[in-house]
């Protein structure tokens, strides 16, 4: 089951679609005077745009993996590609430069204020002070925090989300293709991290980085992830989407983990977008009132059973942004879906 | 009171030349410090060795040392200012261990990260943070320097100490008053100076709301 997933992404990497950004090959990490391995020979490969999450409890090996890339922790055998090109012939800092880093702990300069935070790898790659002055205005807008007001501001002035916005903008400054970000939200409380997650997706719909996001919590995961990688003691044990590993957990570990037995859970992780039928001509918005029960394009279906069960209604109405109708549910999908406990058996 | 202002010429040498004393073993110490510092706070297994060593010599009474140093080095400042430059290793060296010891694990993590070399990293990020506190132990090296610098009198070095020794020596209990007053005054003033120092290179790492 494990090698089938793991081989199946490698084939779909190389039969179709893009190359893949990062690929892992036999990829192992032994600390000196430990018998077992950290990272136990993986092997994956990530698409261009892809979120993949590292997924597991402490000491499964995500963070060694996730900092074998920028070389933070060097691999005891296999090899690590980046567009083609394998890590160890990049000079490290040059290596380091091109990949953006986003730490749990922020690690904002002190004695730096926003704008020269940001600045800092542009200016070692060295970009021309009016060029770098732009992109800080750029980011900072796309993290939500104005340059008028942030940029001449201190880390110590900032709560510790709009620290962590900033730790987002200076990863993203040198505009890196690929990103590494070490549980960036963990230790935020539960109300901003959840925002957080929201900027996030919002900021990867318009930017499309290939980004390596490691996290213990699998809410967070579920949520993030196009692809979720879930370790167990150094080992791949699935390599899939959140729709498949809440509906067809390769093991107890991974159901257990995912709480796939939590229909209600289960349901409230996936967007109605994701099995709605789209209608072949989007319509335009009709009144509310008059065209029965419907739901944004980023509702999750435990919303959508909670009206179906309220509201009567056979089918539900999807829309998207600008009100127009995009696609419909049915109850009969969502009931089939939950069928058996694991949210899925979708085929 | 009177006294020194009747004698300003010779107190006012003698407080000029301590003052250089004080400065010159300074300026020679921190260019040892400063290096060994990075060093012992870079690397583990040397912290442990380089601050015993200088534990031992912290240890030694600061006559016994300029004993042990008059038949190699004879009378005259240079034995003061080796002396006094060893002591003061070790309040330099403990600071600035400490100092970069204290800069947040995550900030370094980031600079690294971000690809920093070694010299980046020391001089754009780590020196300017642990500067605050490399001023705090260079001000307590020298109000440690100006009190034991008085014991160049005892080998002819000079300075503020050769005033209170000869004044002792003829019973001219104005000249001791003198030269402790001095004493106190330049322990003073220099504590305040580098206080200012030290809150003006914290200046960015302050709150300001």
């Amino acid at each position: 089951m494990i090698s089938e997933a793991v081989s199946d992404q490698q084939a779909a990497g190389e039969q179709d679609g893009p190359q893949p950004v990062i690929v892992f090959e036999d990829v192992s990490k032994q600390y000196p005077g430990t018998t077992s391995f950290a990272v136990d020979h993986v092997s994956l490969a990530v698409q261009p745009g892809e979120l993949i999450v590292l997924l597991g409890p402490s000491g499964c090996g995500k963070t060694t993996l996730m900092k074998m890339v920028n070389r933070l922790i060097e691999l005891t055998s296999g090899w690590i590609y980046i567009n083609g090109t394998p890590i160890g012939d990049v000079p490290v800092n040059a290596l380091r430069r091109s990949i953006g880093y986003v730490i749990q702990n922020v690690g904002l300069f002190p004695h730096m204020d926003v704008a020269r935070n940001i600045a800092v790898v542009p200016e070692m790659v060295g970009w021309d002070k009016a060029r770098i002055a732009t992109r800080v205005e750029e980011l900072l807008g796309l993290v939500g925090l104005p340059a008028t007001e942030f940029a001449k501001r201190y880390p110590r002035q900032l709560s510790g989300g709009q620290q962590q916005r900033v730790g987002l903008a200076r990863a993203m400054a040198a505009n890196p293709a690929v990103m590494l970000m070490d549980e960036p939200f963990a230790a935020i409380d539960s109300i901003t991290r959840r925002r957080l997650q929201d900027e996030l997706i919002r900021i990867q719909r318009t930017v499309r980085k290939t980004i390596l996001f490691v996290t213990h919590d699998v809410e967070e995961a579920l949520r993030l992830a196009d692809k979720i990688v879930v370790m167990r003691e150094g080992r791949v044990v699935q390599y899939d989407t959140p729709l498949h590993l809440l509906s067809r957990p390769a093991d107890d570990f991974v159901a257990q983990l995912v709480g796939a037995d939590d229909v209600l859970r289960g349901l409230s992780l996936i967007d109605v977008g994701t099995i709605m039928q789209p209608l072949s001509q989007p319509q335009p918005a009709v009144s509310a009132s008059g065209a029965g029960p419907n739901l944004q394009l980023h509702s999750n279906l435990r919303h959508a059973l909670g009206l179906f069960l309220t509201s009567g209604a056979e089918r539900i109405v999807v829309q998207d942004e600008r009100g127009a109708a995009v696609g419909q549910i049915s109850f009969a999908q969502v009931r089939h879906l939950s069928v058996g406990g694991h949210v899925g058996a979708e085929e | 009171m009177t006294y020194i202002f009747e004698n300003w010429d010779v107190v006012f040498g003698y407080t000029l030349e301590h003052l250089s004393l004080v400065g010159q073993a300074l300026a020679i110490a921190l260019l040892f410090a400063l290096p060994v510092g990075v060093a012992v706070s870079r690397v583990r297994w040397l912290a442990t060795g380089v601050l015993a060593v200088l534990g031992i010599i912290y240890t030694v009474p600061s006559l016994a040392l300029l004993g042990f140093l008059i038949p190699f080095t004879g009378l005259g400042s240079g034995t003061l200012l080796i002396a006094l430059v060893a002591y003061a290793q070790v309040t330099l060296v403990r600071n600035i261990t400490l100092a970069f010891n204290g800069i947040d694990p995550a900030v370094v993590e980031a600079a690294k990260g971000m690809g920093m070399s070694g010299w980046q990293r020391l001089y754009r990020v780590e020196f300017p943070l642990a500067l605050p506190v490399i001023f705090a132990g260079v001000r307590v090296t020298v109000l440690l320097l100006v009190g034991l610098a008085t014991i160049g009198g005892w080998v002819a070095a000079g300075g503020l100490g050769r005033l209170l020794y000869t004044s002792l020596k003829t019973d001219d209990l104005n000249g001791v008053l003198a030269a402790a007053l001095m004493l106190s005054l330049l322990a003073i003033l220099a504590d305040q100076l580098f206080r200012t120092i030290e809150r003006f290179s914290r200046r960015d790492l302050l709150v300001r709301p």
